[in-house]
């Protein structure tokens, strides 16, 4: 077996203890792999390490042991490449939306004229619905229409692969819906890879290919692989209608509920943090 | 607090005024040349004028508006060194003032910068900062005088001293504070340092380095009349120990009003500058 188009190759992550004592183990010996295109979802209880595991993938973050291989090369940083969703969205509030995509479109395209920075802007603004809005600064913006602008200035760099932590987290249940159809339809039509931290268990269902499920922390793992085997394209609208929905929810919250705690404490015995487990709970036995 | 209407206030403000002048009018009316024994120290404070002049009753506020009105009107004449119209005091004040405000600027903006970023600087220099900053800038008079050895570039380099802290104080600590997302934003953008320190950092840190020169300029202009009077030559606060050797009251009293609203347009100028870089998060 190849490597995947993202590999994550035995990171651990430790942080100094306050007092003075060993340092304490977030997670360790985590690989796994996304392949080109494929939309990954990562699940887990608060703390685990979600958020972590994302900032190494994006170079925001250091691994204290492993490496993270991109189409072959090691990652030694942010990457234009590597865009990130902020679950606080990191607008910059002295600029407008605008501003704030233009800041992302030249940050990509350091020689563009100003008109066809403009160009581009718009392009990004109309795509997330944001025209009215466009010169208004973040602190006059919804929570939505700040996620919006977010989204727009991940994806105005046209980078290669999308992480996303959280990024929905924030909004009221009709505009989370909305803005997961939207980025749904996004990653299909560019291709995107993508990689998103989430506590929603319908948003994982919807949009994911694979779903990673970690244990609790500390020393989190992650148990099993979900393979979400329901046809696309799927919407919003009829996702729960599937068949195998039921059984693929179900299995997803048990973990949450239950197990994400008990194989904290024993993983079950052959259990391999190189080959996890694959579940395809979706499909009938 | 209820916001009260402007105007109700302007006119609260303007009664205040008139109640206060009336009050001081009619008690100069009543107070005749009274012979009061001359205390000797107060005597020797008093100086040369007093001494040969004797006492001068305290002005009324007609007589000192008379006096407003002459300043206003030729505020620039030059009649010799001891003898220049309140405007050119003003401006060599303003000129003092100025330099070394921009040259402790020019240091403490760049300087901040580099402390803020870079935690090793700000633990190695904080303590001399807070050594000197409490230090009185007048107490630095007389080292400047030694070295300088000139009385003018003395006093700028006093503003220097006194201006400095609150700029650098202000600029490191809103370079040191702006928000790690914002941080990582520019880096995943692969922005360059410069960049990054021009585009994210100066404008997040904007309004705490606008406040810190704002606090900056408020010392300044108070530390320069000192300063002047304790210097002299030229300047409004030479101009007021002058005036005090003259035993004119009405021209301290001009100039007191003088000093206080060229300090208050100062401030509202950095005000404004400080509103024009503010953002809502
Ligand atoms: N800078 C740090 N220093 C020390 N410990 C840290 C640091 N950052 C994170 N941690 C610890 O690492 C663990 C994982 O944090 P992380 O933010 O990755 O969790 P998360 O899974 O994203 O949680 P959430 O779902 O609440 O966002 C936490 O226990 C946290 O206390
Ligand atoms: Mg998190």
């Amino acid at each position: 077996m190849g490597r995947a188009f993202v590999s994550v190759e035995g990171i651990a992550r430790r942080f100094p203890s306050t007092h003075g004592g060993p340092p304490q183990t977030v997670f360790e010996n985590v690989w796994f792999g996304i392949e080109e295109g494929e939309f990954v979802c990562l699940i887990g209880h608060s703390g685990c390490g979600k958020t972590t595991i994302l900032n190494i993938l994006a170079g925001l973050d250091r691994a204290s042991e492993g490496a993270v291989v991109v189409a072959g090369r090691e990652i030694d940083g942010p990457s234009l490449d590597r865009a990130v969703i902020f679950q606080s969205h990191a607008l910059l509030p002295w600029l407008t939306a605008e501003e704030n995509i233009a800041f992302a479109v030249r940050s990509r395209h350091p020689g563009w004229a100003r008109a066809q920075v403009a160009e581009e802007c718009r392009r990004w603004i109309d795509l997330v619905g944001l025209s009215a809005a466009a010169g208004k600064k973040p602190a006059q913006l919804s929570g939505g229409m700040k996620q919006r602008v977010g989204i727009a200035r991940a994806l105005s760099v046209r980078p290669k692969i999308l992480l996303m932590d959280e990024p929905f987290s924030a909004l009221d249940a009709l505009t989370r819906g909305m803005l997961q159809d939207e980025v749904n339809r996004i990653v299909a039509e560019t291709k995107l890879t993508a990689f998103m931290i989430t506590h929603d268990v319908d948003e994982a269902i919807l949009l994911a290919d694979r779903i990673l499920l970690m244990t609790n922390g500390p020393n989190a793992k992650i148990a099993e692989v979900v393979v979400n085997t329901l046809p696309r394209p799927r919407t919003r609208h009829d996702v729960h209608h599937l068949p195998g929905y039921a059984e693929l929810r179900n299995h997803i919250l048990d973990f949450l509920v239950d197990r994400s705690q008990r194989l904290a404490e024993t993983m079950p015995s052959g259990w391999d943090p190189r080959r996890i487990p694959e579940v395809r709970p979706a499909v009938p036995a | 607090m209820r916001a009260a209407r402007p105007l109700a206030s302007l006119t609260l403000s303007a009664l205040l005024l008139a109640l206060f002048i009336g009050i001081w009018q009619l008690s100069s009316l009543t107070s005749g040349a009274g012979d009061a024994v001359v205390d000797p120290e107060y005597a020797a404070l008093v100086g040369a004028a007093a001494a040969s002049g004797g006492q001068t009753p305290f002005p009324s506020p007609l007589q000192v508006g008379a006096r407003i009105l002459e300043h206003l009107t030729d505020p620039f004449y030059v009649r010799g060194t001891n003898d220049q119209g309140i405007g050119v005091q003003l401006a060599y004040s303003l000129g003092r003032v100025l330099t070394g405000y921009g040259i402790a600027a020019l240091v403490a903006i760049p300087l901040g910068f580099v402390i803020g970023m870079s935690p090793l600087l700000y633990g190695a220099l904080n303590p001399f900062i807070q050594v000197l900053r409490p230090i009185s800038p007048l107490a630095w008079m007389p080292l400047a005088l030694y070295t300088i050895k000139d009385s003018a570039v003395s006093s700028i380099f006093v503003i220097f001293i006194c201006s400095i802290w609150p700029m650098l104080i202000n600029t490191a600590f809103g370079v040191a504070s702006v928000r790690r997302e914002w941080l990582n934003v520019a880096r995943t953008l692969e922005c360059s340092t410069w960049r990054t320190a021009f585009r994210v950092i100066l404008p997040a840190a904007a309004p705490t380095i606008m406040t810190g020169l704002r606090i900056s300029i408020g010392i300044a202009w108070l530390v320069i009349v000192a300063a002047e009077m304790l210097v002299g030559g030229t300047g409004i606060g030479y101009f007021v120990w002058n005036q005090w050797n003259n035993l004119s009251l009405a021209d301290i009293l001009t100039a007191i009003l003088v000093i206080g609203i060229v300090g208050m347009v100062l401030d509202q100028l950095l005000a404004m500058a400080t509103r024009a870089v503010s953002y809502q998060e």
